[in-house]
């Protein structure tokens, strides 16, 4: 991980990134993006594009509409019945809400990683194979321990486990789950991963072992991150978002935004003064 | 509750010495100890209310017991039969309709003319015929249509007693000798014309007896016959296996419409007024008395859609149509118990609604489903009104053969059983209730065990 100690004055406990990495194109656009809950709006008109290959961070307190954003980007606020998303989300140039768009293939291009690690109540190795077994990604069963093997190891999870892949899923630590989840979605060989807040259920040493993860991953896969942990934020994304009452309030690379805020309500966020 | 709030908004202040004062003052402890008192009532509440209900159950089962096992033996009687040509088969044609047609009945007489020769007059002897079952006479003809060479032999055989014979020796019609008394039979105290057996059968029994030509046995009539107007012939077999047609259509008909009702209203449906009314609706069916149904099925299976009276089928759906609601709350219930974020991680792979319900959230929810299904399945087993309505309570001798047979189902015919004058139905009738609450137990039973089975798949 390259990263270097900034000694600005608003943040001094932060490490951050160095800028850069990625292709520098844009693989996620979205523009004017308002999503209801029946009479109540979530988010107000959102406008964010997401490079290809690095990291975005989601932050803001609670409630003011990052997992909305985030599940806005997999469509998967189509199965709250009373969600209504407006504006438009364009994934490599192709409106996600379009009507040629079909949301299974959607969501096997943008994967995503829960909040709280929830593996299917299978065995570790269908955990990882079923992505790959419904889409059609492997023909033969040698094929499919091959991507089953590779997604775990990207996961940093395949020497705790190759010795019982076929124990269940859900009698791993909380950690292992975590990690587990994220193989799954790796197994599909997504574009895009989401992920909501995937170290708040993770003590320490797991969470490090998923930030260097993601680190790792950021090289292929487009990566976009709810955190509520700033120094997380400033140590694994490129971007930062400060979200705030359902408005996008700063979107700036994760140097700028942690030394040098351009918003007060975004200082004041993460020098911890509310939230 | 008010009182705990009030004391407590004048003792606690904000200083932390008055807190501690308060917990360790005896008015604390005094109300500490009535949350106790009413913590203990509770659990004696509980603990008589189980008791109570486990001592009404023993009594029942113990008294369906009592009353009902002696139905499972049978008196016999042993009579040297000869089969003779001239009754039998006077032309010796051997012809099939002749042995079928003959008269056994006499046989059956002679035999028993044979022990008791000073029996005379026609009332006498008809008293003595008495003392076997008529089902003995089907016995000879069995016997001979299925080897004709018997004609012409003499055979020790043992044939069913009649009802009253069996009755009296059971102890249940109260009179009987030194010799019956050995056997379970009662000391006279009824005058003669109240007794169905009368002074000079009573004799004979006891000669029977002495002579070593009564036995008791395993009643298998009971599980091997239809029904039928003589207690000693009559058996559970066409009810049962009536039971089991009608059972068969209503769960193929009920538990694919009631599973895919639920897992539609669950997982595809929109929640709207409209589903909203169907929701209601279902949980008001379920409440609607059993009859009901049945009226439905005498006026539209029966009269407009012209299907079979008395048929399988016909109750089959009948009950379906009564457990639907059963099946489909349940299997909710047990859908919406699914954790949505397995929903959630499957969709997030990129399965489609479909498999997600298929793949993830059906085998989840199977165990709750089967065990609701089964519960319905216990419910229909039981039910006897809605079947009366579409004409199973139709008295059947023959074991139904298919799903449009007549046939009666057994909580039916154990209704009609109790229904019978003679004192034989009555500890049949308890033997039936013995016979269906098994099947009860045993589907509970594999309800059990199968939900246990795949609870541990996961
Ligand atoms: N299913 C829902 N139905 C109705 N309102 C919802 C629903 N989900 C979220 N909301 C509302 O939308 C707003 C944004 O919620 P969201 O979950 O996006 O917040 P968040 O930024 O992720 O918060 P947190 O950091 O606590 O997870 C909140 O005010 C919330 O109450
Ligand atoms: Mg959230």
């Amino acid at each position: 991980m390259v990263s270097k100690m900034i000694d600005a004055t608003t943040t001094p406990w932060v490490q951050v990134t160095a800028p850069g990495g990625g292709t520098g194109r844009i693989k996620i656009r979205s523009s004017g993006v308002k999503v209801y809950y029946g009479d109540k709006q979530a988010l107000k008109g959102i406008n964010l594009d997401i490079a290809e290959n690095s990291v975005t961070a989601l932050i803001g307190p609670s409630g003011c509409g990052k997992s909305t954003y985030l599940r806005c980007l997999n469509r998967m606020n189509d199965t709250i019945d009373r969600c209504r998303v407006e504006g438009t989300i364009s994934l490599d140039g192709e409106d996600i809400y379009g009507r040629t768009i079909d949301t299974v293939q959607l969501r096997a291009r943008v994967g995503m990683v829960f909040q709280k690690p929830n593996p299917f109540p299978k065995s570790i190795f269908d955990n990882v194979a079923y992505g790959p077994r419904i889409h059609g990604l492997a023909r033969r069963i040698e094929d499919l321990e091959e991507i089953v093997q590779r997604s775990l190891e990207r996961a940093g999870l395949w020497s705790e486990v190759k010795s019982r892949l076929l124990d269940p899923g859900t009698g791993l630590s909380g950690g292992q789950q975590q990690r587990l989840c994220i193989a799954r979605a790796i197994a599909v060989n997504p574009e895009v991963i989401l992920m909501d807040e995937p170290c708040s259920a993770l003590d320490p040493i797991a969470t490090a072992h998923i930030e260097e993860l993601i680190d790792e991953l950021r090289a292929n896969y487009t990566i976009v991150i709810v955190t509520h942990n700033m120094q997380q934020a400033a140590r694994v994304s490129q971007k930062t978002a400060f979200f705030h009452l359902g408005d996008l309030v700063e979107f700036n690379d994760t140097a700028e935004i942690f030394t040098n805020p351009r918003d007060d309500k975004t200082q004041g966020y993460i020098t911890g003064r509310y939230g | 509750m008010t009182d705990i709030v009030q004391s407590v908004g004048e003792f606690a202040t904000d200083s932390p010495a008055d807190r501690r004062g308060w917990y360790q003052s005896e008015e604390f402890r005094q109300l500490l100890r009535r949350r106790y008192a009413s913590e203990d009532r509770f659990r004696i509440l509980g603990i008589a209310a189980i008791v109570l209900a486990a001592v009404i159950l023993l009594v029942l089962l113990a008294s369906i017991v009592a009353k009902g096992y002696p139905a499972f033996v049978q008196t016999e009687v042993r009579l040297d039969v000869t089969f003779e040509e001239s009754v039998i088969d006077p032309s010796g044609s051997r012809d099939e309709r002749a042995l079928s047609g003959a008269n056994y009945q006499r046989l059956i007489r002679s035999a028993l003319q044979d022990i008791f020769p000073d029996a005379t007059g026609r009332r006498v002897r008809r008293q003595l015929t008495d003392l076997v079952s008529i089902g003995a006479a089907f016995q000879l003809r069995d016997m001979v249509m299925s080897d004709p060479s018997l004609i012409g032999q003499t055979r020790e055989l043992w044939v069913l007693a009649s009802d009253d014979i069996d009755q009296f020796l059971k102890g249940n019609i109260a009179c009987g000798t030194e010799h019956a008394a050995r056997l379970g039979g009662q000391p006279c105290t009824v005058p003669e014309n109240e007794r169905r057996v009368n002074d000079r059968q009573v004799g004979w029994v006891d000669q029977l007896i002495v002579e070593e030509r009564i036995r008791r046995s395993f009643n298998t009539v009971l599980f091997s016959a239809g029904d039928s107007r003589e207690p000693e012939l009559a058996g559970i077999l066409g009810g049962v296996v009536g039971s089991l047609y009608t059972l068969l259509v209503c769960l193929l008909m009920a538990v694919p419409v009631g599973v895919a009702a639920a897992v539609y209203l669950e997982e595809f449906a929109p929640r709207n007024r409209w589903t909203g009314l169907i929701e209601v609706n279902i949980n008001n069916l379920a409440a609607v008395p059993s009859i009901v149904f049945g009226l439905l099925g005498l006026s539209v299976l029966l009269n407009f859609f012209g299907l079979p009276r008395s048929a399988p089928l016909v109750g089959g759906i009948v009950l379906a149509l009564m457990t639907l609601p059963t099946v489909i709350i349940a299997s909710r219930a047990a859908l919406k118990a699914v954790p949505p974020s397995i929903r959630d991680a499957a969709l997030g792979v990129g399965a489609s609604p479909y498999q997600v319900v298929s793949h993830h959230v059906l085998p989840l929810a199977a165990p709750g489903i089967l065990t609701g299904t089964i519960i319905g399945m216990a419910q229909a087993l039981g039910e006897t009104a809605p079947l009366m309505m579409v004409g199973m309570i139709a008295f059947i001798v023959d074991i139904p053969a298919g799903f449009t047979d007549s046939a009666t189902v057994l909580p039916v015919q154990i209704y009609m059983w109790s229904d019978s004058p003679e004192r034989a139905f009555t500890e049949r009738t308890s033997a039936a209730i013995m016979v269906l609450l098994g099947f009860l137990i045993a589907m509970n039973a594999v309800a059990i065990y199968l939900r246990k089975r795949f609870e541990r798949r996961w």
